[in-house]
Order: structure tokens, then sequence, then C-alpha cells
């Protein structure tokens, strides 16, 4: 479904993607893991052609996505920061990007499952760093799109919308759409993960299931098995 | 892009700032018009204030906007929307609700005043037409500016020196070259030393439609052949046109390659 060829990145002279090659099968959740700032974010932001490679190739669907933008009708996108105008109320944002992107959506089903509703007609300035990551996941979920891509989705959420969370993810993965995961939290990638891409100085270092990457570092733990690859980077 | 620009545009109307630089311009409109008691003599004095004036809000609104919504633009920028539609929509947003502000704040105190009744209309009206150019003009440099420039105070920097370098430094460097090759003929030089700035184009464009052009001696005399005629003015309306045509076009190359 997604394929990135010899993908090469880089930001003044540090290089973050250094010939990536990757390739995803529709179906299931992958999660991309990696040490801070080993490129996960602009892996993804390629892909969203909000970062743009400075060689390579990335297809989706079979088609290449550098310098189109049609194609992002098919994704939905959860940015790691949710920052939106202060002086718009949450319904506001709801309506302007359901009217963005003419595409069905079921927004009230998920503004009651996170208990949204006393604060539709709030300003999105004055809600709180959870809540407005609230709105983000509504915002994410409420259209029907082959592909799910989810940046640190758990930032500031309590318990009860973490699981919401949680289920909303494996109810989508039931539907036989594909969704890419950053995280650190390796509880969520142990609960979650149906594969696991390790990125380490802007190449994947390891692709498979979590059994496969238990089985690689002689380790039962996934918490540790990480911390195994990720040490390796500072050996 | 109609849309995102539907959606700045009010964003930027409920916001506090425009209120407040909207009664600035109504309070400026009355206290003008109540201390002159002439309109003539009142579109005088504004001249020199929205000169100056809009070209610094028209820089801080771009600049602060950009900043202020980059997450938002980012949450914008993976909706199945072309790139420069997301940042020309913002980009017609602001100038739009700053020309807003403008149009009204002076508009309702004039025609209050008796705008309609007034031979000053013509030269009111071609100070509103040049207000709004400079809105669009600086908030385009300024969007240019914050492109470019990754760190906030930095940007805000540049930014403001833009400002002060067109509204101030400029003359100041065109004065002094003007004492140093006295003994050359500088019409010409002058003529175009103009046009690269929109704010001394826009502030010629004025004086020379009010009567005072007569205090600008022997330059204004040229000034006065060249601007005066419909000719002049057609080409100093086209050059405003560039200067918002150039930093829009800029905008859009730079936003080909620019990373978020």
């Amino acid at each position: 479904m997604i394929e990135f060829k010899n993908l090469h990145k880089s930001f003044g002279k540090l290089t973050v993607l250094d010939g990536l090659d990757l390739s995803i099968k529709k179906g299931g959740i992958f999660a991309i893991l990696g040490p801070n700032g080993s490129g996960k974010t602009t892996l993804i932001k390629c892909l969203l052609g909000m970062v743009i490679p400075n060689k390579g190739e990335i297809n989706f669907n079979n088609k290449s996505v550098l310098k189109k933008w049609e194609y992002r009708d098919n994704l939905n996108y959860l940015p790691q920061i949710a920052n939106f105008p202060p002086n718009l109320t949450v319904i506001e944002l709801i309506n302007m990007v359901k009217n963005l992107r003419p595409k069905e959506s079921e927004e009230s089903k998920l503004i009651k499952l996170f208990g949204l509703e006393d604060f539709l007609n709030k300003k999105l300035g004055n809600l709180s760093g959870g809540t407005k990551q609230k709105v983000n996941i509504v915002l994410t979920f409420m259209f029907d799109s082959e592909l799910i891509i989810l940046d640190e989705p758990t930032t500031g959420l309590d318990p009860i919308a973490l699981i919401h969370l949680k289920e909303l993810i494996q109810e989508e993965k039931a539907k036989g759409k594909t969704l890419l995961i950053t995280t650190h939290i390796m509880s969520v990638v142990d609960e979650l993960a149906d594969e696991i891409v390790f990125l380490l100085d802007g190449r994947i270092y390891f692709k498979g299931s979590i059994e496969a990457l238990k089985k690689q570092t002689n380790n039962n733990n996934l918490e540790h098995a990480i911390a195994n690859l990720i040490s390796k980077q500072y050996a | 892009m109609l849309k995102i620009l539907k959606y700045s545009f009010y964003d930027l109307m409920r916001s506090r700032w425009s209120y407040v630089y909207f009664i600035f311009y109504l309070l400026l409109g009355f206290v003008l018009l109540f201390l002159n008691n002439d309109v003539s003599k009142a579109v005088i004095t504004l001249m020199n204030i929205i000169i100056v004036l809009t070209p610094l809000i028209g820089t801080i609104f771009g600049v602060m906007y950009y900043y202020n919504s980059r997450e938002f633009t980012e949450l914008l920028l993976a909706q199945p929307i072309n790139r420069s539609k997301i940042f020309m929509g913002q980009y017609i947003g602001i100038s739009l609700s700053l020309t807003l502000s403008l149009l009204l704040g002076l508009g309702i105190p004039f025609v209050a005043y008796g705008l309609f009744k007034s031979a000053a209309i013509f030269d009111f009206s071609l100070l509103l037409v040049v207000g709004s150019f400079l809105n669009f003009i600086f908030v385009a440099l300024s969007y240019n500016i914050a492109l470019s420039t990754e760190n906030k105070i930095k940007g805000f920097g540049y930014a403001i020196l833009m400002w002060l370098f067109l509204a101030v430094i400029y003359d100041g460097l065109f004065l002094i070259s003007l004492m140093i090759f006295n003994d050359y003929p500088l019409d010409k030089f002058s003529l175009i030393a103009t046009m690269f700035n929109p704010i001394d184009l826009s502030r010629i464009l004025i004086l020379l439609k009010l009567d005072i052009s007569a205090l600008l001696g022997y330059t204004g005399a040229v000034f006065r052949k060249f601007f005066g005629t419909n000719v002049g003015m057609l080409i100093s309306m086209f050059i405003l046109i560039l200067w918002v045509v150039f930093p829009v076009f800029r905008i859009n190359r730079k936003l080909r390659k620019k990373d978020f």
C-alpha cells in the first residue's frame, strides 16, 4: 500500500533520512519506533507531503505522492501537537474540517465517546491540552479513510480517553484499515501493534512482529528489547 | 481557497485586535474631523498617519498570524488541499480583514461628516485605495519573511526592520543621495527611487492629488508632470499592483520547497 524507496532528507547539515526503504502492506497496525530524532515524524510528514524529500520515491496505492495532494483524501492524520485557531469554537472547527473535506463523517458518535458535548460551544483557546487532543482525535477518526496516521496519539489523555482511543484503533483495524502509529509508550505498542518498524540513523533497523523482535534481542520484555536496540546507538 | 479565506477572515474578524484596529481608525477619523473642521485638511493629516501605520499593522498582523497559526496550518496541510491555496487563502483573509477595518473605520466618520457633499471625495477615496494597497503589499512582504524564517523572534525582528527600512531609513538614504549628488540632474533618479518603495510611491501619489504639492518645489514640478497626468497615475497604480504580485509570486515559489 505504501512504499518508500531510497528516501533521503536532510535539514541543513543534519541528515534525518538516509536512503530509507520501507514498504507497508494493506491492513494492520504498524508501530513506527525509534529514539528521539530518529526521523519518525519526518518519515510521516514526507508521506503527507509536508516535508519534501531531497531524493527518493514515495508511492501510495501504487501512485507517486510527490507534488500531489488529491491522495490525501484517502488518509487521516493526527498531528503531534494540537493547536487550533483560538477564536473558533470546537463545533465550528469540526464543521470547518468537514467543509474542507466533502466526505462522509461520523463525528457525533466520537464526540459522545470522548464526552465533548459540553465543550462544543467553547472556544478552542480556552481548552486544556488533553481536551484539545480529544478534539484532535475526533477530527482524525471522523472520516472513513484507508490509511490512518497517528503521531503520538496518547499525549495528554486521561486513562478513560486512552482506553477509548485504543478501542477505536482496534475497531478501525477490524475494518481492514492500515494504521501507522508513532509512540514512546511501549505498553501501547505491546497491546496494539501487529508489526514494528524500528528507525535508526535514518534507515530501517528492524521490521517485523513483536515476537521476532523479542527473539532477535533475546529479551522477553518489549520495553527492554527496544531499549536494547536503542542502546546500540549510544554504544 | 475560498473556504480557507472565509475561515481566516472570520477568525480574524473575531479577534480582539481587529476591533482595536477598527476602533482606532474610527476614533482617529472623528477626532481629525472635529479638530480640522474640514474634510480636505483631515485627509492630509490622515495621509501622514495611514502611510506609516497601515504598513506597520500589515507587517505585524502578517507575521503574527503566520506564526500563531503554524500548527493549524499543519493540520490543513494534511487535508486534501493544495498547499498554495491554503496560504493564498490565509493571505487574502488577513489582507481583507485589515482592509475592512480601514475602510469602515475611516469611512463611517467621513460619511457621517458629509463626505459625499465635499469636493475631497476623490482624494479621500484615493487615500483608501492606497491604504488598501499598502495592506496587501505589507502582509505579502511579511508573509515572505515569516515563510523564510523558522525562528519566530527573528522573523518578527526582520519584519519590523523591513518596515523601518521602507518607512524611515529609505527616505533618509534617498535624501542623503540627493544632497551628495546635488550637482547632477536628479529628477529621473528620484522618480525611479520612489518606485522602489511602496510607501514613498503612495505618499507622493496622494500629495500630488492634494493642493499642497506646490510646496515640493522644482522636483515637485517634475513629479507633478509625471504623477499628475492620468498616465502617471495609471503607471503608479500598476507599480503598486506589481508590489503585490511579486511578493505573492515569491510566496508560491517558496512554498514549493518548504518543509513543515
